[in-house]
């Protein structure tokens, strides 16, 4: 045998590797077997006289297609399409690393139910102090998941001194402005806190890079997925908690105190934790969950919108603006950005507009159409009866939300008519990230003054 | 001559379990060795030999590991195991009754004769 002829070989081996092993129902272990057996063929059809390339190809003929291998490897191996998370892998380095990981969360995890334990040793306990709770729950459960991704990342130390200085500087915020417990400032600030700090959580996810859109884009991805796995973990939790409570009651014993001071309160700043692991972990895995569900709510949501405003043109009545639309309207946006979002993070930048990129079209400009209904009719009612904490927070939010999806709108336009590229929309959300953070600091920092603490 | 898939399928368990009975053996061998001993009339493709090892591996019928021959490649060897045996008696009764069901109508039906050989007489 030639030498040339040998390389050329090895080179059509090694891609019928590569493509072998893209088939999910064959394992790397199966391809060796079946190369073995293909190289064996190859051998005997030499002898018989043929080049090497015409014997590999005769081989690999004879092999029948991948399609069909693979299916029948398929029928056989049915568990391997569904992807298993192994945490153990016969790859040593990656195998420590993962341990690391492991027991970087471990130890997170236990700082959270520290974190959220730890007041109860000052009087503050769970059940009794609302309030403070109320205040500083943000900053109790996201700490240790910063900390989790600072000694994962092994950021730099300006980079853990930013984000010190943030959590420090969101503590202050929380606590100490004279505010009421019953104002409305502390009511927004305990929503807004938690918003500024896992924008925060952010920066160490991103290692301290966040200027990169790339990473916020990862950021993002990570938070949707992070969230679905919380939802679910509180959902094993309900169950967990309910079969505690009603075993015990079954044997006369009370864990109601147990539950509310122990159960829900370490379990959630662990699960914050876990949930943060388990997304890292799975990754590579499995399939991301967020865009999934995008993909299937974005034509119903758009739905319901569309029929929302042929209602309103059809009947012609007003939105009847209640005191709470406001709240409702924010949220509409919120969800219609999040079904941006999500898409965007899963789509390929290269691909051709399709029918799905004219029902997001669709849905963020009825979104668009409903929200510019409903601030006509609040604007009417803030001039009538001036502002407060709660209406100009929401009236903030509803305006960036407005602008953001305004102009996503616009790019979408040129998108679907083929004039601008994907990557624009892409790079827009990403940029404006920042927007938010900002936003979320104010209301945390400068409404409690500005608004005389009310 | 073609030989039919659902035969095909249902004699390839013997046929593996049969000739891993004489000596263990490796997939690219195993399909040499069955298309010899058919003649070349069973011509098996790899997706339906490597599955069915697996499926017997799975089973407990057979037995595989990985050697690597002093400077060659790393080859997965299959070796059949006790249970491997005793299915492979079952089957071969079960092959029996039917090959023997099956002689007995060939003699009865004499208008059924291997083509191309000319008509017996009764």
């Amino acid at each position: 045998m030639r030498p040339e002829n040998d390389t050329e070989l090895e080179t059509q081996i090694a891609e019928w590797r590569s493509y072998m092993l893209r088939r999910r129902a064959v394992a790397s272990a199966d391809v060796d077997e079946l190369e073995d057996h293909l190289r064996e063929r190859v051998a005997d059809l030499t002898e018989t006289g043929l080049r090497p390339d015409e014997a590999f190809l005769i081989a690999v003929k004879r092999m029948g297609r991948m399609d069909e291998l693979s299916r029948e490897f398929a029928r056989e191996h049915s568990d391997r399409l569904w992807k298993q998370l192994v945490l153990t892998d016969e790859d040593a380095p990656a195998e420590a690393e993962r341990r690391r990981g492991l027991l970087v969360m471990v130890v997170c995890a236990a700082l959270g139910v520290l974190a959220v334990k730890l007041p109860a040793l000052f009087g503050f306990g769970f059940d009794d102090s609302a309030e403070f709770y109320g205040r500083n729950m943000g900053l109790l459960i996201l700490a240790p998941l910063t900390v989790y991704f600072a000694w994962r990342r092994r950021v730099s130390r300006n980079t853990v001194l930013a984000l010190a200085g943030l959590f420090a500087l969101g503590a202050l915020g929380a606590n100490v402005y004279p505010v009421a417990d019953d104002s409305q400032s502390i009511v927004l600030s305990a929503i807004h806190l938690p918003l500024a700090l896992w924008l925060v959580v952010g920066v160490a996810y991103a290692e301290g890079d966040w200027r990169s859109g790339q990473r916020r884009m990862d950021f993002i991805r990570f938070s949707g997925e992070w969230f679905i796995y919380l939802v679910l973990i509180g959902l094993g939790g309900g169950v967990l908690t309910g079969i505690t409570i009603g075993t015990f009651s079954a044997i006369g014993i009370d864990a109601e105190t147990f539950i509310s001071e122990w159960l829900i309160p370490c379990g959630g700043a662990a699960a914050v934790v876990v949930a943060a692991w388990l997304v890292e972990a799975k990754q590579s895995v499995i399939e991301n969950m967020a865009p999934v569900l995008t993909r299937v709510f974005t034509p119903l949501f758009a739905v319901t919108l569309v029929a929302v405003l042929v209602a309103i043109a059809v009947t012609t009545n007003a939105i009847d603006v209640e005191r709470d639309m406001l709240i409702l309207f924010d949220l509409l946006l919120v969800v219609v950005l999040a079904l941006v979002l999500y898409s965007i993070s899963a789509r390929d930048p290269g691909a051709p507009p399709g029918v799905f990129d004219w029902m997001q079209l669709a849905l963020v400009v009825s979104a668009l159409l409903i929200d510019v209904l409903v601030l006509i009719a609040i604007l009417g009612r803030i001039t009538e009866f001036g502002f407060t904490p709660n209406k100009s927070a929401a009236l903030g939010e509803n305006l960036i939300l407005f602008v953001n999806l305004a102009w996503t709108a616009w790019l979408y336009w040129g998108i679907v008519k083929g004039r601008k590229r994907f990557a624009l929309l892409e790079r827009w959300q990403t940029d404006y990230v920042p927007v938010y953070a900002a936003w979320a600091w104010i209301v945390v920092l400068a409404f409690p003054p500005l608004f005389a603490f009310a | 001559m073609h030989i039919a898939k659902d035969l095909v399928a249902a004699s390839a368990t013997p046929l593996v379990l049969g000739i891993l009975a004489e000596e263990e053996s490796y997939g690219y061998a195993i399909l040499k060795e069955i298309s010899e001993r058919s003649g070349g009339r069973l011509e098996w493709t790899e997706g339906l030999l490597y599955p069915l090892l697996h499926r017997l591996e799975r089973l407990g019928h057979v037995e595989a590991h990985w050697r690597t021959p002093d400077g060659g490649r790393r080859r997965k060897y299959y070796a059949i195991t006790p249970s491997g045996l005793k299915e492979l008696a079952e089957q071969r009764k079960q092959w029996d009754a039917v090959s023997e069901a099956l002689q007995d109508i060939w003699k009865a039906t004499r208008s059924i004769v291997p083509a191309p050989g000319p008509v017996l007489e009764g």
